[in-house]
């Protein structure tokens, strides 16, 4: 099956489309083709850095095509600050918006004794009722780094705790996304990146 | 939870896994992609592999090396040795690490760790130091010494400074090697793993001295460290990563179990 995934120039790609042509997905990536956006099956929004660097989403008219995809129910998913693309914005990067598809914005960890960023294998509270989380252990570990984080909401998907509370995984009917890396977090990254690649959209 | 990590390390020469002392009396012990595909299915958070070949040609076999291991691995794997600029980075991004390993390059020319996080993010640099008391300073902790040329040199660095150097400089990690405890099996040199992590906000891997499962609860405990290197695992009493962290978890150690 065919994935789209989106090149901003955020990261190295090579783990993500590792994992999906591993599930046996045959990922095709654009830093710029919109027609690979227009006609995606499937999108995978990977990223790893700094939230600025998403106003290539914005120049490259990626963000238009990425919309109207969404809105056409293509699945969806963000990872990392693919995820955090979705809300409004974040304060790492305040003048940069995002695709306002959550309303609520990302902001850093709290001051604490912890160290920031979080770095390291932690573990998922999966809410009931999760497709992207199906069969998925409760308690079980996968690994995140990043210093900025989303607000659990009605659409989280999965909570994990590190100095607070945060969304390690949103999802409201065909979007979804991920905080931690799935393409990193062992046989259970994989069956999360699978329930992705394999659901019916329904 | 957040756990500690345990990393399972892999030296490499010549696109082998190699063992030995202070790398001499090197013995071989196997296939880079064989061994580190082992220690993920065996319960290891993370893939260190250290490239200890310094030719020229190694660079290619490196980054075959590289690929090869890579493939099938999906767990975090970082690659270390040789890498002296942000080329060299790229290329071993390419091949398919996560994160690089600096250290002599990044103390020559410390520019070099902002130049590897711009394309590939701060969480992808790791600062490695290999660290060395000073037994004639007043505080022997707080004066340790960075050394360089595998720990032949000193680099005129004090090691908490360059570890909070590195940091501002944009590392997203420190690997902390201690060169008097390395390869004595009497235990990571807590007191200065401790001081290291104390000074900074990102997390420090600990390496070097381990013997036995109580070194590790030690390291994680009084040396604050948020990973540590198991050079070579088996040699602790232990058969498996997995053994290791069961061990640390009757020990009261956070760890991810099942694994």
């Amino acid at each position: 099956m065919r994935v789209t995934v989106i090149d901003y120039k955020a990261g190295n790609l090579a783990s993500v489309l590792k994992a999906l042509r591993h599930l046996g997905a045959e990922p095709v990536v654009t830093d710029g083709d919109l027609s690979l956006v227009d006609s995606a099956e499937r999108i995978v929004l990977p990223g790893v850095g700094h939230f600025a660097a998403t106003e290539r989403l914005d120049s490259t008219g990626l963000t238009t095509a990425i919309r109207a995809a969404i809105a056409r129910r293509v699945p969806f998913l963000g990872i990392c600050v693919g995820m955090q693309w979705l809300y409004a914005g974040s304060s790492e990067a305040p003048d940069q918006p995002g695709l306002a598809h959550f309303s609520e914005g990302c902001t850093h960890f709290a001051e604490s004794k912890e160290k920031v960023p979080h770095v390291g294998w932690n573990s998922l509270e999966v809410r009931k009722d999760s497709r992207l989380l199906a069969g998925v252990e409760p308690g079980e570990f996968v690994y995140f780094t990043h210093s900025y984080k989303a607000p659990v909401t009605v659409y989280t998907a999965a909570v994990t705790h590190y100095i607070e509370s945060f969304a390690s995984a949103v999802e409201r009917a065909n979007v979804m996304g991920v905080q931690f890396h799935p393409e990193k977090s062992g046989a259970a990254g994989l069956k999360i990146l699978s329930n992705f690649l394999f659901w019916e959209g329904k | 939870m957040l756990t500690k990590r345990i990393i399972a390390c892999l030296d490499v020469h010549d696109g082998r896994v190699v063992k030995g002392v202070q790398f001499v009396d090197l013995i071989d012990a196997g296939d880079p992609a064989t061994q580190a595909a082992r220690h993920a299915r065996e319960g290891a958070d993370e893939i260190v592999l250290l490239d200890i070949t310094a030719t020229h040609e190694g660079r290619q076999t490196l980054l075959d090396t590289v690929r090869r291991t890579a493939r099938e691995l999906f767990v975090p794997f970082c690659v270390g040795g040789g890498i002296r600029t942000a080329d060299d980075a790229a290329q071993v991004f390419e091949a398919g690490a996560d994160k690089v390993s600096v250290n002599s390059a990044a103390l020559a020319d410390p520019t070099l760790i902002a130049a590897i996080g711009r394309s590939f993010g701060a969480q992808a640099v790791v600062v490695a130091i290999d660290a060395r008391r000073d037994p004639e300073a007043a505080d022997p902790v707080r004066d340790a010494q960075v050394f360089v040329q595998g720990g032949r040199k000193p680099a005129g660095r004090r090691v908490v400074e360059w570890a909070r150097e590195a940091e501002d400089r944009g590392a997203g990690e420190i690997l902390l090697t201690s060169m008097n405890s390395d390869g004595m099996r009497t235990g990571f040199d807590c007191e200065l793993t401790a001081a290291v992590s104390e000074a900074v906000g990102i997390p420090v891997i600990a390496s070097g001295g381990a013997g036995t499962v109580d070194h590790f609860t030690d390291v994680f405990g009084r040396g604050k460290a948020d990973a540590a290197l198991a050079a070579s695992i088996f040699h602790f009493g232990v058969s498996s990563a997995r053994s290791l962290k069961e061990e640390l978890a009757k020990a009261g150690v956070s760890v991810r179990l099942p694994c």
